[in-house]
C-alpha cells in the first residue's frame, strides 16, 4: 500500500494503481472518456489530466502509476486549464447539436462540456465531415462526426470480443472508425460497443430516434436467455420496452450482456403476440374468454386422465421459463396423475437420470473462472451459445490459463486455445475418454475400465498434461454434450477426469433456467416419460408451456407428429405462432420476462428473481397465475398462491443467494467406447438468433449473418465423396423429413458429418440433432 | 491474390522476427503486395493479413496509416516531390508547380493515360539535394531543375 | 556524395562516397576493431561499455540529446529473456539528411556500433529501421549486413567471444511519427505508428513489451570511434558536456548545402562558410538550427551561436538532429511556417486530442493568414492553442508542432501582422520565386 494525497486527502492506495484507480478509491472524480475499467489504457484523450506536485507538466490519470507520497490535484488551477483546453479541442470539430442528437441526455461529452466548455467557440474554421457507415443491423454508425476518437470501440472488439472488426484508419484528424472496406460487424458482442460510445457516434439502430433519454424510466431485469443470467437494465416508455441495457454485477456479466440480451427484446412488440386465448372450434382457432378457455382445458385434461388414465397426459416446460413456473406445471402434471414433465426438451440421452447425486451446475462461480489455470470445454459452440462465459475464457486464456475445446465444429471461438479437439459427435465421448486416459497415466493410475482399448492421441496428452499442471482447472461440458445421444459417457468421463486432476466439473446449462428446472423438480417420474420419450410415445394430451416444439425439441419431427395425433394440445405461449395452428387445440396467451415476475436460477446456482417491467399485453397473464387459475379450475390441492414470491418460496428458501443441493456426482455408468456409426452424420447445432421463441421474433437480430438460412456444411473431402458441388442444392434426409438445403464446403466440419442447423423452420421437419443423415443432390 | 514469388519475399521478411510475432512483417508485405499488383487493392490487403494471421482491419489500419501505401490505383510512374520548407526554400514547390503545369494534372491526380501520378511529399531526408523527387516509391532523384525534370519526363516516354 | 565538408572529422575520415563503403574497405580505415577489443582483445565487460560510453558524454543523435552512456545503463541487464537494442534511421524530421549518407558511406559502423551496444546492454536481437523514402539506404544496409554475416561479426559466437548478436533492417513506408521511438516500435510491431505513453519507458516494456534501447544512427556510429580512440579523446574532440564531432545536415539557402562534419562547439558562421556562405550573397534572415521541430533563430541571433547542444539551448532553440535550415532574405515566414504547420497537421498520428485536433487547427489559421484572411487576433490565438498542447500530448510532436508557431510569432511577429493587415506578403511574389533558384532568375 501507498500513502497518497488526493486533492489535500490522504489516502492509501495499493502499489501499481493507478492516479484514476487511486481517485475512484477515494471518491474523486476525474473526467475521462478514453478510459474504461475493461479496457486497455490509451491515454488519447487527454480529458483526465491532472496536476501531480513536482511534475512540471499536468499526468493523464488514467495512465501514470501512483508513487509513494504522491500528491495529485485533481482540480488546481494547472489541471482545470488543462481539462479546459482537451475540451475545447474536442468540440471544435464535433456537431454542438445535441437538441437532434440521439445520445443527448445520456452523453458524457455533453455532460463534460456543460461543466467545461466556454460558451462561444474560439474555433471560426469549417469543421470535420465524416461520412456515415453501414455496418449492419444492430450498430448505427450514422453519425461518425461525433466521433472523438477514444478508441474504446476498437480496444472493445481487439480485447474483449476477441475480434477486430473496427479499427480507426488513417491519421492525423482524417482518423476514422470503419470496418474493413465496409463490412457488417458481426461479433456476437457487438452492442456493447454502443454503450462504451461516450458520444452519439456509435448508437443503437433498433433504438434509434424512438426515444429521448429522459423520458424513459429504467427497471431491473434478467436475461432469460443463456444460461449466464446476465442482469439487465430495462428501459421503458409508456407500456412498451424501448432499449435493454445491461446492469453491472461484476459477479455474472459484469457490464457486457450479448446482443441477444440486447435486442431481443424487439420480439417483446412482435405482430405475432398473442393477446387473447382461443381455442380450436370447428377445426380452426377462434378467440374466447380466459374463463372459457380454463374451462375447456380443465375439462379435457380431466377427461384424458378419466379415459386414459393420468399417464397419457404429457407435459413439457422449458429452460427459458421461470422457476415459478416450471414449479406449478409439474405440480399440476402430478395433481394430474402424470409424471411425464420435462423441460430439458433439446437432450436425447437421459440415461443419468437417477444416477445423479443433485441439481448439475457450472461447478464453480463464474467469478472463479479468471483464477483457473487450466479449462477444458466438452461439446459446445462457445460464442454463439454462451457468448459471456466465452468472454470470461477468452480472458482467462488472455492471461495465464490454459483454456482446451473438445468440440464437433472448428468453429473458432476467438480464444488462444491451448488445445482443439474436433471430432464427429459420435466420437465425442472417445475424444473425451482419451484425455481422461491421458490423464490417468500422468497420475499413475490404472486406465479406468473400459478404455483399455484407446491411445491417446497427442492433443488428448496435450490437454490432459495442461489439467495436470496448475492449482484450478475446471471441466465443463457444453450444450452438445448434453444434447449428445452420449451424454451420460460425457458427464461420467467428465467426472473421472475431474477426480483425476483434482478439477472441477460443471454444465454451462443451456438456458436461463438450466438449473432452476431441477430445483423445481419439472423432471419425469423414474417410470414416466422423459422430453424425448413423450414424443416417441405418443400421449392423448400435452400441455406445452412456452415451448415451441419444431424448433425447441431435440427430434422435431417426432415431436409434432405426436402433438397431430393427440386428442389436446394446450400451449402457453407469449405468440401466435404459425406452425402450432396446425397442431394446437388451445392457445392460452402467457407473459414473456417482461410482463411477469418470476425467477431464473442461473448456471453457478445464484437464484435472480425480477419483476415484471410492463404490463402484459393485451390479455396476456404472467405464466404462473395462468398455471395456479388452471390448478384451481381442475380443483387441485395446494394451488393457492398470491404471488409468484410464494411459489418460490415453496421450492428455494427465502432471501437464498444461490440454490442448495448442487452436485455433478454421477454414479452408475461404466464407460464403454463407441464404434464409429457408419454413415454420415448430423451436427446440428442451435443458431444464437434462433435459440429461444423471443429471440427468434427480434427483426434486427433477423438481419444479421448469424440469423441467415442454414446451409448444409460439409468438408470438401466429404462433399467430393458425395459426388456434390459447393453451392449446389441438396435434399437432406432424416427418418419421414427432409430439407432443402445449399452445400456449402466448410473446413471446420469434420470428416463424414454434416453441418445442418436445427431450431430453423427450414429444418424442421429432420429428426435427432445429432442422427445419421441423407444427403443427395436434389 | 498473392504470387508464391511475393509469397516468397514475404517469407524472407517473416523470417527477421520472432517466430511468434509474424504481423512485423505486415509492412514489407504490404509492399511487396503493392509492387506486385501497382496497388494495395483491398483483396491484396486481406491476402496479407491472412497469410500473416491478422485481422483484416488490423492490416488495414497499417496501410491506412503509412502513406507510401495506395490505397487507389495510381498511374504507371507515381512522382512524389517534397515540397517541404527545406525543399521549398530550394525549389521543391517550384518543381510541384512545374510538373503540374507539365502533365496538366495538381497532386493526387493521375494523367488520362494513366501515366502519371503526383504526389506531394513529406520530408524524404534528402533536402540537401532539392528538389527532390520519389518515382515509384523507390528511385530517389536530386536536384530536379527543370532541365532534369524535362530528362526524367522524356526517359519515361 | 553530400557529405561536403569536415572540420577534425572522426566519423567521414576516409569515406570516399559511394567507393568505401564495403566491408573490406571499412575495415581498412580500422573498422571492427572497436568489436574485437571489447569481445576478444580487452575482453571488456559490459560496465567497462557502458562506463566509457558514459565518461565520452556521447549525447543522442536524434534529437533530444539524451546521454548515451546513462541509456544504456537503464537496461534491466540481467534480465532473463529477450532484449533489443533498435537503430532509429527513421530520418524524417524537415532539414535532415545525414543518417541516410551515414548508412550510404559507412553502413558498418553503425552495425558495428549496434553489435557493441548489444554486448553491452545483453541483448542478443537488433533493428534498424530505415526511412521509408531511401530505398537505396535500405537496400546498402541489407548488403551491408549480409557482408557482416559472412565475415561472422554477426551471429553465433562474434569472434569467438561466446556472444551471438543478429541484426535485421525494416523497412519504414511514409510516416514522420515513425521518428518517436515508441511508435517506432510499433511499427516494427506490425502496427500503425501511434506512441506509446510513458511510462513504461522502453527499458523495461520495449518492442514486443521486452526491454529495449533505442539510439539514433549517428549515435550508434560513434560508438566504435570512442571505443578506439578512449573516452577523453571523443570528448575533447568537442567541448564539456558536448562530447564529439557531429554531422549538421545544412539545407535551404546556402550555397552548398550538405553534410558537414564538425566538432560540437564550433561557431556557426564557421558551418555556413564550410557550406558555401549565402546564396547570392543574400543576408541571413533566419536559421532553424536542429530541425523543423526546432524553435526558429532570427540570423543575428544565429551568428553568435556555437554548434552544440548548450550554446543553442541557451539562445531559445535546440540543437535537435543538427539540421540546419537556412532562410535568407526572400523568404516570407509566414508561408514557410504555414508549411510547417501543414507538415505536422499531416503528420500528427492522430490518437491523442491535443494534437490531433491542436495541429489542424494550428495549420487552418496559418494557411488562412498566408492566404491574406488572417483576423485580428490570429497571433494571440495561435499562442493560446499552442499553450493549450504543449506538455498535454502523448508524445512530443505536440510540442514539435506548437514550437515553431510560438518562434515564428515570437521572432517576426510584424511580417505576420503585416500579412493579415495588408492580406499580402511583406516579401513580394517574385522575389520568393527567385530566392528558391529553381528559375535562372536572380534577385
Ligand atoms: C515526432 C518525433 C520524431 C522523431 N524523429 C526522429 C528521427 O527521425 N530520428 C531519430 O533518431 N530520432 C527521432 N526522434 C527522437 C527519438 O524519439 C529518440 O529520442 C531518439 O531516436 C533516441 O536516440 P538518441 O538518444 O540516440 O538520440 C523523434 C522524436 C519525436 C518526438
Ligand atoms: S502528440 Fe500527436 S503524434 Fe504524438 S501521440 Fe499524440 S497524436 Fe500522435
Ligand atoms: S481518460 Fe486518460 S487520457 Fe483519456
Amino acid at each position: 500500500m501507498l500513502d497518497i494525497e488526493i486533492d489535500g486527502k490522504p489516502a492509501q492506495v495499493p502499489a501499481g494503481s493507478t492516479i484514476m484507480d487511486a481517485a475512484e478509491l477515494v471518491g474523486a472524480y476525474i473526467p475521462h472518456f478514453c478510459y474504461h475499467k475493461k479496457l486497455s489504457i490509451a491515454a488519447n484523450c487527454r480529458m483526465c489530466l491532472v496536476q501531480v506536485e513536482k511534475a512540471p507538466k499536468p499526468m493523464p490519470a488514467c495512465a501514470t502509476p501512483v508513487t509513494a507520497g504522491m500528491k495529485v490535484f485533481t482540480h488546481s488551477e494547472m489541471a482545470v486549464n488543462a481539462q479546459k483546453g482537451v475540451m475545447e479541442f474536442l468540440l471544435i470539430n464535433h456537431p454542438l447539436d445535441c437538441p437532434i442528437c440521439d445520445q443527448g441526455g445520456e452523453c458524457q461529452l455533453q455532460d463534460l462540456a456543460v461543466g467545461y466548455g466556454s460558451s462561444a467557440s474560439r474555433y471560426q474554421e469549417a469543421k470535420r465531415v465524416v461520412f456515415h457507415k453501414d455496418v449492419g443491423p444492430l450498430v448505427s454508425m450514422q453519425e461518425m462526426s461525433r466521433c472523438i476518437h477514444c478508441t474504446r470501440c476498437v480496444r472493445f472488439g481487439q480485447e474483449i470480443a476477441g475480434v477486430m472488426e473496427l479499427g480507426m484508419a488513417n491519421r492525423n484528424m482524417h482518423s476514422e472508425i470503419q470496418t474493413f472496406v465496409g463490412r457488417s460487424v458481426d461479433s456476437e458482442l457487438s452492442g456493447n460497443m454502443i454503450d462504451l460510445c461516450p458520444v452519439g457516434a456509435l448508437t443503437s439502430k433498433p433504438f434509434r430516434y424512438s426515444a429521448r433519454s429522459w423520458e424513459l424510466s429504467r427497471r431491473k431485469s434478467v436475461s432469460p436467455h443463456d444460461s449466464l443470467g446476465a442482469n439487465l437494465t430495462i428501459q421503458v416508455k409508456g407500456n412498451r420496452v424501448m432499449r435493454v441495457l445491461p446492469r453491472e454485477n461484476e459477479a455474472v456479466n459484469e457490464c457486457w450482456i450479448s446482443d441477444k440480451e440486447r435486442f431481443s427484446y424487439e420480439g417483446l412488440n412482435s405482430s405475432e403476440r398473442l393477446q387473447k386465448p382461443m381455442i380450436r372450434v370447428d377445426g380452426a382457432l377462434r378467440e374466447v374468454d380466459w374463463n372459457v378457455a380454463l374451462d375447456y382445458v380443465s375439462h379435457a385434461l380431466k377427461d384424458i386422465a378419466k379415459t386414459h388414465g393420468g399417464e397419457a397426459i404429457a407435459a413439457l416446460g422449458s429452460a427459458h421459463s421461470t422457476l415459478e413456473e416450471l414449479h406449478l406445471l409439474q405440480k399440476l402434471t402430478r395433481g394430474l396423475g402424470s409424471g411425464s414433465v420435462d423441460f430439458r426438451n433439446r437432450r436425447r440421452d437421459f440415461s443419468a437420470d437417477g444416477k445423479l447425486a443433485g441439481t448439475p451446475w457450472l461447478g464453480l462461480k463464474l467469478s472463479e473462472i479468471k483464477d483457473l489455470d487450466a479449462a477444458l470445454v466438452v461439446g459446445s459452440f462457445l460464442r454463439k451459445d454462451h457468448p459471456l462465459f466465452a468472454q470470461r475464457l477468452r480472458q482467462l486464456a488472455k492471461k495465464s490459463g490454459q483454456v482446451s475445446l473438445i468440440s464437433v465444429t472448428g468453429d473458432d471461438p476467438l480464444i488462444n486455445l491451448h488445445g482443439q479437439l474436433t471430432v464427429a459427435p459420435d466420437q465425442l465421448a472417445n475424444a473425451l475418454a482419451g484425455v481422461v486416459k491421458a490423464a490417468a497415466a500422468l497420475k499413475n493410475e490404472v486406465c479406468p475400465a473400459g478404455l483399455e482399448a484407446l491411445t491417446p492421441c497427442a492433443t488428448s496428452q496435450a490437454i490432459a498434461e495442461s489439467l495436470c499442471a496448475g492449482e484450478q482447472r475446471a471441466i465443463v461440458l457444453g450444450n452438445v454434450a448434453e444434447q449428445s445421444a452420449q451424454a451420460a459417457q460425457l458427464h461420467a468421463l467428465a467426472a473421472e477426469l475431474a477426480r483425476l486432476t483434482g478439477g472441477r466439473l460443471g454444465f454451462i446449462g443451456d438456458a436461463a433456467n438450466s438449473v432452476g428446472g431441477y430445483v423445481a423438480k419439472a423432471l419425469p417420474d423414474a417410470t414416466a416419460l422423459n422430453a424425448y420419450e413423450m414424443f416417441e410415445k405418443p400421449r392423448q394430451g400435452y400441455v406445452l408451456l412456452g415451448v415451441e416444439p419444431e424448433l425447441d425439441c431435440h427430434n422435431p419431427q417426432q415431436a409434432i407428429a405426436a402433438l397431430k395425433q393427440a386428442a389436446l394440445v394446450v400451449m402457453l405461449t407469449p405468440f401466435k405462432h404459425q406452425a402450432a395452428l396446425d397442431y394446437a387445440d388451445v392457445l392460452l396467451p402467457t407473459a414473456p420476462f417482461t410482463e411477469t415476475s418470476g425467477t431464473f436460477v442461473n448456471c453457478e446456482g445464484r437464484v435472480q428473481s425480477f419483476n415484471g417491467v410492463v404490463r402484459p399485453l393485451g390479455e396476456a397473464r404472467p405464466g404462473w397465475k395462468v398455471l395456479r387459475v388452471l390448478g384451481n379450475v381442475l380443483g387441485l390441492a395446494g394451488f393457492d398462491y398470491e404471488s409468484s414470491e410464494q411459489v418460490r418460496d415453496e421450492i428455494v428458501a427465502p432471501d437464498s443467494e444461490f440454490v442448495g443441493g448442487l452436485s455433478n456426482a454421477i454414479d452408475g455408468v461404466a464407460f464403454s467406447l463407441s464404434a464409429a456409426a457408419g454413415g454420415l452424420q448430423r451436427i446440428a447445432e442451435v443458431p444464437i438468433y434462433f435459440a429461444d421463441p423471443l429471440v427468434r421474433r427480434s427483426e434486427a437480430l433477423q438481419k444479421t449473418r448469424d440469423a441467415q438460412a442454414p446451409s448444409a456444411r460439409l468438408n470438401a473431402s466429404t462433399l467430393a465423396q458425395l459426388g456434390i458441388a459447393e453451392g449446389s442444392q441438396v435434399r437432406v434426409r432424416q427418418g419421414q423429413g427432409e430439407a432443402l438445403l445449399t452445400a456449402r464446403a466448410d473446413e471446420s466440419v469434420p470428416m463424414g458429418c454434416v453441418r445442418v442447423a436445427a431450431a430453423h423452420a427450414t429444418t424442421a421437419a429432420l429428426a435427432d440433432m445429432f442422427g445419421t443423415i441423407n444427403v443427395e443432390r436434389a | 491474390m498473392l504470387t508464391p514469388e511475393s509469397l516468397k519475399r514475404i517469407d524472407r521478411e517473416i523470417a527477421k522476427y520472432p517466430p511468434e510475432q509474424k504481423q512485423s512483417a505486415i509492412m514489407a508485405a504490404l509492399a511487396i503486395a503493392q509492387e506486385q499488383q501497382g496497388w494495395l487493392s483491398p483483396e491484396g490487403i486481406e491476402a496479407v493479413a491472412n497469410y500473416l494471421g491478422m485481422a483484416p482491419m488490423a492490416a488495414y489500419e497499417v496501410a491506412s496509416f503509412y502513406n507510401m501505401y495506395d490505397l487507389k490505383p495510381v498511374g504507371k510512374y507515381k512522382l512524389t516531390v517534397c515540397t517541404n520548407l527545406p525543399c521549398m526554400l530550394s525549389g521543391g514547390v517550384d518543381a510541384g508547380e512545374y510538373l503540374k503545369q507539365k502533365l496538366g494534372i495538381d497532386f493526387n491526380e493521375t494523367t488520362a493515360d494513366g501515366k502519371f501520378t503526383l504526389k506531394q511529399g513529406e520530408c524524404m531526408g534528402a533536402c540537401g539535394d532539392a528538389p527532390v523527387m520519389l518515382v515509384n516509391n523507390r528511385r530517389m532523384c536530386s536536384s530536379m531543375l527543370p532541365e532534369q525534370i524535362d530528362k526524367l519526363l522524356a526517359e519515361f516516354e | 556524395m553530400a557529405i561536403l565538408g569536415a572540420l577534425n572529422p572522426m566519423l567521414t575520415v576516409g569515406l570516399d562516397g559511394d567507393k568505401a563503403w564495403h566491408l573490406a574497405d571499412y575495415v581498412k580505415r580500422g573498422g571492427y576493431t572497436a568489436l574485437n577489443k571489447v569481445l576478444a582483445g580487452e575482453k571488456m565487460t559490459q560496465d567497462d561499455v557502458i562506463g566509457v560510453v558514459k565518461k565520452s558524454v556521447l549525447r543522442g543523435r536524434g534529437g533530444a540529446g539524451f546521454p548515451t552512456g546513462l541509456k544504456w545503463s537503464f537496461m534491466p541487464r540481467a534480465f532473463p529473456g529477450d532484449k533489443y537494442v533498435v537503430c532509429n534511421s527513421d530520418e524524417g524530421e524537415p532539414g535532415t539528411f545525414k543518417d541516410r549518407d551515414i548508412l550510404l558511406f559507412n553502413p558498418h559502423a553503425v552495425i558495428e556500433g549496434m553489435i557493441i551496444a548489444g554486448y553491452a546492454m545483453g541483448a542478443a536481437r537488433g533493428y534498424n529501421y530505415i526511412h521509408g523514402e531511401v530505398w537505396e539506404v535500405y537496400l546498402r544496409f541489407e548488403e551491408a549486413l549480409a557482408e557482416a554475416r559472412a565475415a561472422g561479426f554477426l551471429g553465433k559466437n562474434i569472434v569467438g567471444s561466446g556472444f551471438d548478436f543478429e541484426l535485421f533492417a525494416h523497412h519504414g513506408f511514409g510516416a514522420y511519427i515513425c521518428g518517436e521511438e515508441t511508435a517506432l516500435l510499433e511499427s516494427i510491431e506490425g502496427k500503425k505508428g501511434q506512441p506509446r505513453f510513458k511510462p513504461p519507458f522502453p527499458a523495461s516494456y520495449g518492442l514486443y513489451g521486452k526491454p529495449t534501447t533505442i539510439n539514433n544512427t549517428e549515435t550508434f556510429a560513434a560508438v566504435p570511434l570512442i571505443i578506439n580512440g578512449g573516452a577523453d579523446a571523443y570528448l575533447e574532440a568537442g567541448k564539456a558536456n558536448n562530447g564529439g564531432t557531429k554531422l549538421f545536415s545544412v539545407s535551404g539557402h546556402v550555397n552548398k548545402p550538405g553534410n558537414y562534419e564538425i566538432p560540437l562547439g564550433t561557431p556557426f558562421s564557421t558551418l555556413l562558410e564550410m557550406a558555401g556562405g549565402m546564396r547570392g550573397g543574400r543576408a541571413l534572415k533566419a536559421c532553424i538550427p536542429g530541425g523543423s521541430s526546432s524553435p526558429v533563430l532570427p540570423g543575428s541571433i544565429m551568428m553568435d551561436c556555437t554548434m552544440d547542444y548548450d550554446s543553442i539551448s541557451k539562445a531559445g532553440s535546440m540543437l535537435g538532429s543538427g539540421a540546419v535550415i537556412v532562410m535568407d532574405e526572400t523568404t516570407c515566414m509566414v508561408r514557410a511556417l504555414e508549411r510547417l504547420s501543414f507538415f505536422y497537421y499531416e503528420e500528427s498520428c492522430g490518437q491523442c486530442t491535443p494534437c490531433r485536433e491542436g495541429t489542424n487547427w494550428l495549420y487552418k489559421i496559418v494557411h488562412r493568414i498566408e492566404q491574406g484572411q488572417g483576423r485580428a487576433d490570429d497571433l494571440d490565438l495561435l499562442g493560446s492553442i499552442t499553450t493549450n498542447i504543449m506538455g498535454r500530448t502523448i508524445c512530443a510532436l505536440g510540442d514539435a508542432a506548437s514550437m515553431p508557431v510560438q518562434s515564428f510569432v515570437k521572432h517576426f511577429r510584424d511580417e505576420f501582422a503585416y500579412h493579415i493587415e495588408h492580406k499580402k506578403c511583406l516579401v513580394p511574389p517574385d522575389v520568393q520565386r527567385a530566392g528558391s533558384g529553381f528559375f535562372k532568375a536572380t534577385v
